[in-house]
């Protein structure tokens, strides 16, 4: 085992998937001679080559229109979108054309790409580049959505993601690059569409994913000093959302606390009470609640932003309100 | 082209007009739903240039889309069952009219959001490229596309890269009731393209014989140099889709495209240069009657597509859906 930065094991999966793999090859904008905005492409241009790690205008639509594209006819494109608040810009391709072409053509060719956007909010960016509108993309049937929270499964999942025929929206999360986590040496694949326990607990079922899966750890490390045992499901994949986890361990917490870092309204929060309600009301001994983005376009101001952020102090006071 | 093969084109163009004919009956009759964009008018632009391709060279277009289907090479039956919903339409009965391809004639459909698929030419067309095959992508789409800023980022990305494609504008002079002087700054097409230093032509889409030996021209300078522009000017004799009231053109502009009809042009060529007799056509005419017979009985009496068969058709890999 080795202890590496959540950059370094996305960085990894892709390296060694492009050097298994021919047809697996990067675009986007800054992804080559700058070595990535956020340097996870760093030294690829210079391995690889410009044929295969290709700087692109900068015109999300035809970024990740050609990689659709050029997946439809076999290739295997990694599309980078700098940043998530981009995809809007891409909507049409991503929404309207690589989650249905598959079907819409009765299954006659597949959509193998794999489109990477760095979401989420605190750094001081202003409203249109701090959003977490994962839920957006988990809407729609015939996407995948991948969201890790640790470099074991972001190395694992962005490799199987990459290996798929499907289309999958991995989203990662800029404030976690520099975390760190243990991966093993040997080559490893973590399956897309399964939850994951990531903390045993028998009080209170936190559900969460992503940079939240991080805070909802700390949280759980400050409530078990009070005694007080929460089990943290992370969902790993939005879309197809696997439940079973989920249902499994709130049947014996009864207890629910959701904790994402969008917006509460129609968020993944919703999904997930919604679901427990249908799927296992007879077990509910108390509201299920939600931790989540105050309903405001984030602020540049330090302060203001972080109020509207989720912290670890509101789902310690959360999960109290359900005991 | 050889004597067979201008007799064999000028079947094609009959059946495309026969094949859109009877599908606006059946869309009367409510046996074909949704939107119906009849290609009658073009004929001469989707069969002169897919004419002059290669095997190897993919064909995409918008959802004007039967037309070009047949071009390719996919039968009536087929088109005819995709009309009708059914599982063995060309799309499984998943795409319907807009939404038709067939991969194995190198036909990647039929695409229905303006602009999309002319991204799709440059990602295809990188593909050959990056594994150094010579195909070209041979992307239709029509003047209203563009002035959408897919249009732009896709001939930008082409010409920055170099890539193997030829972009034909079906210039049929409105989006659908919105003239090109209304809608675009820029009334002669071709001359957008020159903005992305992509080799630009103006052609008459009515002489089939003139859009093929363009299209000739475009291809083979695409197979070896890059991307390559084709405006070729046509005319819908029909509406935009089926219901168009017509507000924006008079009948006196319709009637006087239609004395220009493409396939009476080539009709006239035929028999002028003595290539078949009137004899010889009509059977040809005859022909494609019993062709596009067969293919609506073959369409009505197919099966629907099943649950299962929508299911699979969303993930390769196995999800359950709920």
């Amino acid at each position: 085992m080795a202890t590496i930065t959540m950059r370094e094991a996305i960085s990894q999966a892709i390296w060694e998937e492009m050097e298994r793999d021919e047809n697996v090859f990067i675009l986007g904008e800054e992804v080559g001679v700058w070595g990535g905005t956020y340097a996870v492409t760093k030294g690829f241009y210079d391995h690889f080559g410009e044929k295969r790690v290709r700087d692109t205008p900068i015109a999300e639509s035809v970024i990740i229109g050609a990689a659709n594209g050029a997946a439809m006819v076999g290739l295997r494109p990694i599309a980078e979108l700098m940043t998530i608040n981009f995809a809007f810009s891409a909507m049409d391709q991503i929404i309207n054309q690589a989650a249905k072409l598959r079907t819409m053509f009765g299954g006659q060719f597949t959509v193998p790409v794999v489109i990477r956007a760095v979401g989420g909010g605190g750094r001081q960016l202003g409203a249109t580049h701090s959003q977490t509108p994962d839920a957006v993309f988990a809407h729609f049937p015939g996407l995948i959505v991948v969201a890790p929270g640790t470099p074991y499964d972001a190395k694992g999942l962005l490799k199987t993601a990459i290996r798929s025929d499907d289309p999958v929206l991995f989203i990662e999360n800029a404030t976690l690059y520099q975390m760190r986590g243990e991966v093993p040496d040997e080559e490893y694949l973590v399956p897309i569409g399964k939850s994951k326990l990531q903390r045993a607990g028998s009080d209170v079922t936190l559900i969460t994913y992503s940079k939240m899966l991080q805070l909802s750890l700390q949280a759980s490390e400050e409530l078990a000093r009070e005694g007080i045992e929460v089990e943290v499901v992370d969902l790993r994949t939005l879309r197809p959302l696997d439940m079973d986890p989920v249902i499994e361990s709130f049947k014996r917490t009864n207890r629910a606390v959701i904790v994402e870092e969008g917006w509460r309204s129609y968020g993944i929060g919703s999904e997930i009470a919604a679901r427990l309600y249908e799927e296992a009301f007879d077990y509910i001994d108390a509201p299920i609640r939600r931790v989540a983005q105050r309903e405001v376009p984030l602020p540049y101001n330090r302060e203001l932003e972080q109020m509207a952020l989720p912290q670890v102090t509101d789902i310690i006071r959360t999960v109290k309100e359900v005991l | 082209m050889q004597k067979k093969e201008l007799i064999k084109l000028y079947h094609e163009m009959v059946l495309i007009r026969r094949v859109e004919e009877r599908a606006a009956e059946l869309y009367q009759e409510g046996k074909i739903g949704g939107f119906l964009h009849l290609y009658i008018g073009q004929e001469a632009v989707g069969s002169g240039v897919i004419a002059a391709r290669k095997p190897q060279d993919r064909v995409i277009t918008a959802y004007r889309d039967h037309g070009i289907a047949i071009a390719c090479g996919v039968s009536a039956k087929e088109v005819m069952a995709e009309l009708l919903g059914k599982k063995t339409g060309t799309s499984l009965g998943f795409g319907g009219s807009m939404h038709m391809a067939d991969v194995e004639k190198n036909y990647w459909g039929g695409h229905a959001i303006v602009g999309s698929h002319l991204t799709f030419a440059s990602g295809m067309a990188l593909a050959e490229q990056y594994r150094d095959e010579d195909g070209v992508i041979l992307c239709f789409f029509g003047d209203g596309a563009t002035n959408i800023g897919y249009f732009h980022e896709a001939l930008n990305l082409a010409g920055v890269w170099d890539l193997p494609v030829v972009w034909i504008c079906e210039n049929n002079q409105y989006g659908m009731g919105t003239s090109v002087s209304r809608a675009s700054a820029v009334e002669e097409i071709y001359k957008k393209a020159e903005a992305y230093d992509t080799r630009a032509r103006r052609v008459d889409g009515m002489d089939v014989l003139q859009v093929y030996e363009a299209a000739q021209e475009a291809i083979e300078y695409a197979r070896k140099e890059g991307p390559f522009f084709l405006e070729i000017v046509t005319y819908r004799f029909e509406g935009h889709s089926m219901g168009d009231p017509e507000r924006y053109r008079t009948k006196d502009e319709v009637g006087k495209w239609q004395e220009n009809d493409p396939i009476g042009i080539f009709r006239n060529h035929i028999l002028q240069d003595k290539i078949a007799d009137e004899k010889a056509l009509n059977a040809e005419e005859l022909a494609v009657e019993q062709e596009v017979q067969e293919a609506i009985e073959f369409a009505e009496s197919s099966p629907d597509p099943e649950w299962q068969d929508l299911i699979d058709s969303i993930y390769v890999d196995e999800y359950r859906i709920e």
